[in-house]
């Protein structure tokens, strides 16, 4: 006799997603979407990608280092045709820098999407709001497919929204802080309110934050530095993984009410000498 | 480190001066992008370049767009970023 576990364990591995991740027409496989930055090697940083299974992967833009001799550009690291690549904005502390790097990313010739940042504080890299809607408008207005980085504030996302951008992506908590997430109830209350898909970006420390982030029943997570800052990236990337389909099978599934009161899980009738 | 200046004192053309990311240097005048891309032994189709604030889209451009005096050049390329 075949085992139950046997009968019933592939179906659960594949159970399907009634709503999968899709922004701006394009569906993609994978609601963990990761970074390229601080690995301490190329080969890490590929494998660990590999484990994370996702799809979009960030990239950022820089200037050539002249004075170096060896070609240091990430796409000789990373198969372009194998991934999404989505270029940020990061470190730009205006909208008109944000719109060059912008503008410079999509001259690659791969896609015309870009993850929009405007910085307004360089301790929190909290974002710059009117800069962010400012850049967004135009951007918009150029064809880019804009997924803007904002603060967990609903009417930001909502003026975001309002402005074009494909997709909405709220911090968990500042860049880099591995804090997790602050404020699950604005997260779900932007959740709720936008049409566009929700991806928390940034904040994300360890595989139990991210589950919890999916079971707010967001879209989607990017993250980086979760990722490459921990002792074992590639192992990390794979808890990652699992922690975000988790997550979003949790909130699928729905979870029981919270009680302030024990409730007996056996029956409490046919109890021996009754 | 190879010095990818020297080529100016092999050959006797004139040179125009020109801005290549922020920094100042002197190029044979009738170079082209694509001669400037080749000399800092950089690939055209892994960058992407910016002449005097307007960003060339057409690679095949490089090939014919000579550089001129004054020029500011920005070449820039993905790298690592979340």
């Amino acid at each position: 006799m075949v085992a139950h576990a046997d009968l019933i364990a592939p179906a659960f591995a594949t159970l399907p997603d009634p709503q999968p991740l899709k922004i701006a027409g394009r569906e993609f496989h994978s609601r963990l979407m990761v970074g390229t930055g601080k690995y301490s090697s190329n080969s890490v940083m590929i494998d660990a990608i590999e484990a994370s299974g996702a799809e979009v992967v960030t990239v950022a833009v820089r200037r050539v280092d002249l004075d170096r001799s060896k070609e240091e550009g990430i796409l000789h690291h990373l198969d372009p045709n194998h991934y999404f690549l989505l270029s940020n904005t990061a470190g730009c502390y205006n909208a008109t820098d944000a719109i060059r790097y912008a503008r410079l990313a999509r001259a690659a010739g791969f896609n015309e999407w870009v993850k929009l940042e405007v910085i307004g504080d360089q301790q929190t890299l909290l974002p710059d709001t009117d800069g962010l809607l400012q850049a967004t408008r135009t951007l918009v207005g150029e064809g880019f497919k804009v997924l803007a980085y904002t603060n967990e504030d609903l009417v930001t996302a909502l003026k975001l929204e309002d402005a074009g951008a494909v997709a909405v992506m709220p911090l968990a908590s500042p860049i880099g802080s591995g804090l997790g997430m602050l404020n699950p109830y604005a997260i779900r209350t932007i959740k709720q309110r936008l049409g566009v898909p929700v991806i928390v970006d940034a904040g994300v420390g360890t595989a139990s934050d991210a589950c919890i982030v999916m079971e707010q029943g967001v879209d989607g997570i990017l993250m980086n530095t979760g990722i490459a800052a921990a002792q074992d990236p590639v192992r990390m990337a794979a808890a990652m993984r699992a922690a975000v389909e988790s997550g979003r099978n949790a909130y699928l599934a729905g979870r029981m009410p919270k009680r302030e009161v024990a409730v007996p899980s056996s029956p409490t009738t046919g109890m021996l000498g009754s | 480190m190879t010095e990818s200046l020297s080529f100016v004192t092999e050959a006797p053309l004139a040179a125009v001066s020109i801005t290549v990311n922020g920094k100042e240097r002197r190029v044979p005048s009738g170079w082209t992008l694509s001669e400037l891309l080749s000399s800092l032994g950089l690939d055209a189709r892994t960058v992407v370049i910016e002449r005097n604030g307007t960003i060339l889209r057409d690679r095949a451009s490089f090939a014919t767009i000579e550089l001129g005096p004054d020029d500011n050049i920005e070449i820039v390329h993905f790298v690592g970023g979340g």
